[in-house]
């Protein structure tokens, strides 16, 4: 095994990459879903011996075709990527193996084996943008990942995901363009593509418009790219209409992966230096963030459909990361990096309890949650440990992000943003307590029987939310790592 | 059908040599400009213009999307699969160079069945791209 | 006159904004793609004109020639044209779809059947 053990880097991408063909050519749906959830898997272990490796070893490097770093591809594995690689591939791996039964409802049954294909090509574009080290790298990995979750939200037959697909590769394509140019200002200016490099390179020509027209290019891509406020229409349509399942994973990867490159680009390739100091982004991003988390909130309390409410939610929660970026000091980035985790934990375990409910009930129209805390209980419970953990209550995931997010706002003696970030949770108890009123306080409707979810779904469901407990209680291993990230990222070492 | 038969005796005598030169452009594309995709593309030109002129059933019957199913995936499974095999020669991924006894030699071949997967593939994506639109 | 010297960039700037400016306000699905091609093409354009060296020759080893143009951007457009094809593709598989459920590829026709739907 000592022959793999150096190849980890590319084996996280390949694994899925060669397992989605395979799929076209099984030809049956149980197949090729016992054959992705195999790789998936297999994705997840080969991200935490990367992990172990990583905090054992530092950082690791892979060199493509033997092609020496500036020149060749090069994938670069630090703390910071490899905590997303184990996110992505985590929340993936459980998902799918809960997805069998819910997807068998909502998708044509002769789709169903290309459905796990463009799943697997979906999860090989994220792990390969939290992979490579090299910029245009991510621009191919991002269309890999971004044109198989379209056909991912259009395979679930209801016409108008058809419209949210379209909206979202409109959106998406324009962002991913806007990615490419900044990416090709920045090889007119430093001669490279890799990320190291460009940042060695960077500060000799700092002055120069190139780079901040290239800065300003990027910066609004991956905006496009994480939905953050005012660049979040795509979202709410995508998440309501795609399959529950593919939503659960979306709600747990697709965003945080963007989240990561803004992270990487701001400070790995131009550095805090320059994006805070001589751009002053932190007055873009502080006001977007707090605008976002203000009027997501807001939205969502007044939302028909339960899937639509969590998306709204997922907007204003990517709104807490970038106002722990905006800080630009350790905690601040400890407190992202860590709700980068905690969030995928939460929205995952929301939206599989959504699958849940669907599965049985056709449904996720708030209407149609009237007594369902009697008739699913063990559904409707996950949903309540769920929304406690993404309102902050103690003992939770929500609650470790919210309290780093809040001791580094006081670090900055920004005391009426803290405030600001309590109130806002209340925005989120409100939204979730419409959800808890209607499934346990509002009569069913008379003929209704109970229903409780298969297993299948629901042990996947329930594993992420002890999972959101565990880690809600004993935080010291994601705390441990995010902090870690926060230090690498910043160039501070403890 | 019947009308176009200027059309399909100049579409007979171009069909081979526009394949034959989407061969071409594959297996001298280690020396000349060429390559999987330009090839792959031209190849499925060549079965599309078939397709137009003799109606896209006749070409299903020459190939039926199922094959172009099997022949997408394959492609895709032979890039990666020599990618794969440089790991297990006991270089990177997509190391071409220890793939034979001469580095020179192995980068020869690595490129050449790299670039076939690629034309398999483009060929197949494009037809059935085809068929998606016209079918 | 050094503005004008850089021809191909202007070039780049104004196919950019059409193509963007056919995006954002066409209401037709079909043309909201041709905008984003263009919008695209707009790019390839770019990646093409940085990557010529002035006085270079092609980049194909000669024997005479010391001077080449640099190929990399190029290799990189042509993923980058790919890229689009396949964005291009299923963007119009989508509209096929669209137009067979809803009859009307017309954004605003859609927007009205949706919210006549009382689905929220």
């Amino acid at each position: 095994m000592m022959l793999l053990t150096a190849h980890l880097p590319i084996l996280q991408v390949i694994l899925p990459l060669i397992a989605a063909p395979l799929c076209v050519l099984l030809r049956g749906p149980r197949l090729a879903w016992g054959l992705s959830v195999l790789a998936s898997w297999g994705c997840f272990a080969i991200a935490i011996a990367l992990l172990r490796q990583v905090l054992a070893e530092g950082s690791v490097s892979y060199a493509l075709g033997g092609w020496a770093a500036p020149w060749g591809i090069e994938y670069r594995v630090d703390v910071v990527n490899a905590f997303v690689l184990l996110i992505v591939s985590g929340i993936s791996s459980v998902v799918l193996s809960g997805a069998r039964a819910g997807i068998e409802a909502e998708v044509a049954k002769d789709r169903i084996e290309l459905l796990y294909t463009c799943w697997l090509l979906c999860l090989a574009g994220f792990l390969g943008i939290a992979v490579t080290g090299d910029t245009f790298n991510v621009f191919v990995f991002l269309e890999i990942s971004a044109i198989s979750s379209y056909a991912l939200i259009a395979l679930s037959g209801r016409r108008r995901a058809l419209i949210a697909s379209f909206r979202y590769l409109i959106m998406g394509t324009v962002g991913a363009t806007f990615i490419v140019i900044g990416v090709g200002l920045l090889y007119m200016v430093t001669g490279t593509l890799n990320m190291a490099d460009i940042g060695a390179r960077l500060p000799a020509v700092a002055e120069s418009r190139t780079v901040a027209a290239a800065f300003a290019f990027l910066t609004v891509g991956i905006g496009l790219k994480m939905a953050l406020f005012p660049l979040h229409l795509w979202l709410p349509n995508a998440y309501t209409y795609a399959p529950a399942p593919v939503t659960a994973f979306f709600a747990g990867t697709a965003t945080k992966v963007a989240v990561y490159l803004l992270l990487r680009f701001t400070f790995t390739i131009f550095g805090a230096d320059y994006a805070f100091a001589t751009v002053a982004m932190e007055w873009i991003l502080l006001p977007l963030a707090v605008l976002g988390i203000f009027s997501a909130s807001l939205v969502a309390i007044f939302q028909l459909d339960v899937k639509r409410l969590l998306a709204w939610s997922s907007i204003a929660q990517i709104g807490y990361m970038v106002l722990g970026i905006s800080l630009v000091s350790v905690t601040g980035l400890t407190a992202s990096t860590l709700h980068l985790f905690n969030h995928a934990l939460i929205k995952s375990a929301l939206f599989m309890t959504m699958a849940c409910v669907f599965y049985r009930i056709g449904s996720t129209q708030l209407a149609d949650f009237a007594g369902l805390g009697r008739r699913m209980p063990w559904t409707m419970a996950a949903f309540v440990v769920g929304g406690l953990s993404l309102i902050g209550i103690p003992l939770t995931v929500g609650f470790v992000s919210k309290w780093y997010l809040i001791l580094a706002l006081l670090e900055r003696g920004w005391w009426p943003l803290s405030v600001f970030v309590v109130l806002s949770s209340l925005l989120a108890v409100m939204y979730v307590w419409r959800v808890v009123e209607m499934a346990y306080l509002q009569p069913a409707t008379s003929n209704a029987k109970p229903c409780e979810a298969p297993a299948s779904i629901l042990i996947p469901t329930w594993a992420l939310v002890l999972a959101n407990l565990y880690f809600g209680i004993d935080s010291s291993l994601t705390v441990g790592i995010a902090q870690r990230a926060a230090e690498s990222l910043l160039g501070v070492s403890s | 059908m019947q009308h176009h038969i200027v059309l399909q005796v100049v579409a007979k005598v171009l069909l081979p040599l526009i394949l034959l030169y989407a061969l071409y452009v594959q297996f001298h594309g280690d020396f000349g400009p060429g390559g999987g995709f330009q090839a792959g593309v031209l190849f499925a030109v060549g079965l599309i213009l078939y397709g137009l002129i003799y109606g896209v059933d006749t070409l299903q019957r020459v190939i039926s999307p199922d094959v172009l199913r099997t022949l997408m995936a394959s492609g895709v499974l032979l890039y990666a699969g020599v990618g794969v095999l440089g790991i297990f020669m006991g270089g990177q991924y997509l190391d071409y160079g220890v793939l034979a006894q001469d580095p020179l030699q192995g980068q020869h071949w690595g490129i050449f069945f790299v670039e076939l997967g690629v034309g398999i593939t483009v060929a197949s994506v494009m037809t059935s791209l085809f068929y998606a639109f016209a079918g | 006159m050094e503005a004008l010297g850089l021809y191909n960039y202007w070039l780049v700037i104004a196919l950019m904004m059409t193509g963007f400016y056919i995006v954002i306000t066409s209401p037709n699905l079909v043309k909201k793609i041709i905008g984003l091609n263009i919008f695209q093409a707009s790019v390839f354009i770019l990646y093409i004109s940085m990557g010529k060296v002035a006085g270079g020759s092609a980049p194909i080893l000669a024997d005479q020639v010391t001077l080449y143009s640099n190929p990399l951007p190029h290799v990189l457009i042509l993923t980058a044209i790919v890229v689009g094809v396949a964005t291009t593709a299923m963007g119009l598989s989508l509209v096929v779809r669209i137009y067979a459920a809803y009859g009307s590829m017309e954004e605003d026709d859609i927007e009205v059947m949706d919210r006549s739907e009382t689905d929220g």
